[in-house]
């Protein structure tokens, strides 16, 4: 058994609407900085998970994101697996 | 009678107004705990307006799996009738009861207005009492209620008569279409984001909300009465 640390990413869809984006990135430009743009705002979750091996967490960890944790309608999500200490 | 379970989660509201307004329709309402298993022999069920377990992660993220939920969804592939209303819509969506999903309103704002609806089909468990094309005031109050969906999932929406209500001059969140509810293929399930059980009766000024109720008696073949 070893001890994984999971940090998942969750983004809105790229084809879709991103009103929470939009408002950052007119407040970046209304504070003076310059050419931003494509801003989107998405949610980051961290979680640990005890399994035999590093690929049987990255499954789990996805399939958490496939049921749950991201709307497979509107959001896509990345996974990053790192073994602790 | 019809009976009719009107679940709550912890956040639910309009849950006493839903469980009323059927009542005033001559149904047997009654309630159901989130995590009850049973839904009593429901014929239909209703899961209200609200914000189940604070709209955490993603509104009805969470209670779509709570144990009241199985029994929906068999109830539902019985072809049993469900309407969600607001934060029920956004949980059937979440469990997949629905298509599409309700995201963040384009202007960010939480929303709380009357809105002009019109009913797009007459065809469904919960429409059925009023006119194909009628048009209503209901209010809306949400802060994710912009409905979207897939290209494919759009067009069997429309070219299957399952856009049930649509925002009429004002679309309050930004929904595709202006789509302010839906049915599933079945025609069982309906989701709708504006609320009618908050204009279900006279003293209020508008009672037209009482016909979504009405539709759903009627339904069943019991008292309403009324020609379809």
């Amino acid at each position: 058994m070893g001890r994984f640390s999971v940090e998942v990413k969750v983004m809105p869809r790229r084809a879709l609407l991103d009103p929470q984006g939009q408002a950052v990135e007119h407040a970046l430009s209304a504070l003076g900085f310059p050419s931003v743009s494509d801003v989107r705002v998405g949610k980051a979750m961290t979680l640990e998970l005890e399994r035999p091996d590093r690929a049987q967490a990255e499954r789990d960890a996805r399939s958490m994101c496939e049921r749950l944790l991201a709307n497979p309608v509107t959001e896509d999500f990345t996974v990053s697996v790192k073994a602790v200490e | 009678m019809m009976r009719v379970a009107v679940v709550r989660f912890p956040g639910s509201n309009c849950d006493a107004d839903a469980l009323r307004t059927a009542r005033e329709a001559g149904a047997d309402a009654y309630y159901v705990w989130h995590r009850d298993r049973d839904l009593q022999q429901a014929d239909a069920v209703i899961l209200p307006g609200g914000f189940a377990y604070g709209d955490y992660l993603r509104a009805g993220a969470i209670a779509r799996f709570s144990p009241v939920m199985a029994a929906v969804q068999a109830h539902a592939d019985q072809g049993g009738p469900v309407l969600g209303i607001c934060n029920g819509f956004q949980v059937l969506c979440e469990a997949g009861l629905l298509p599409g999903a309700l995201m963040r309103n384009d202007r960010l704002t939480f929303v709380s207005r009357p809105v002009r609806l019109r009913v797009e089909t007459d065809d469904t468990p919960f429409t059925s009492a009023f006119e194909r094309g009628a048009i209503f005031t209901a209010p809306v109050a949400h802060g994710e209620g912009r409905y979207v969906a897939s290209p494919d999932v759009l067009r069997a929406l429309e070219e299957e008569d399952r856009v049930v209500l649509r925002y009429l001059d004002v679309n309050p969140n930004g929904a595709t279409n202006g789509i302010a509810g839906i049915a599933n293929a079945e025609r069982n399930v309906v989701g709708i984001m504006p609320h009618p059980e908050r204009v279900a009766d006279p003293v209020l000024g508008n009672a037209e909300g009482a016909k979504v109720f009405e539709s759903m008696v009627k339904r069943a073949g019991l008292p309403m009465g009324g020609a379809r």
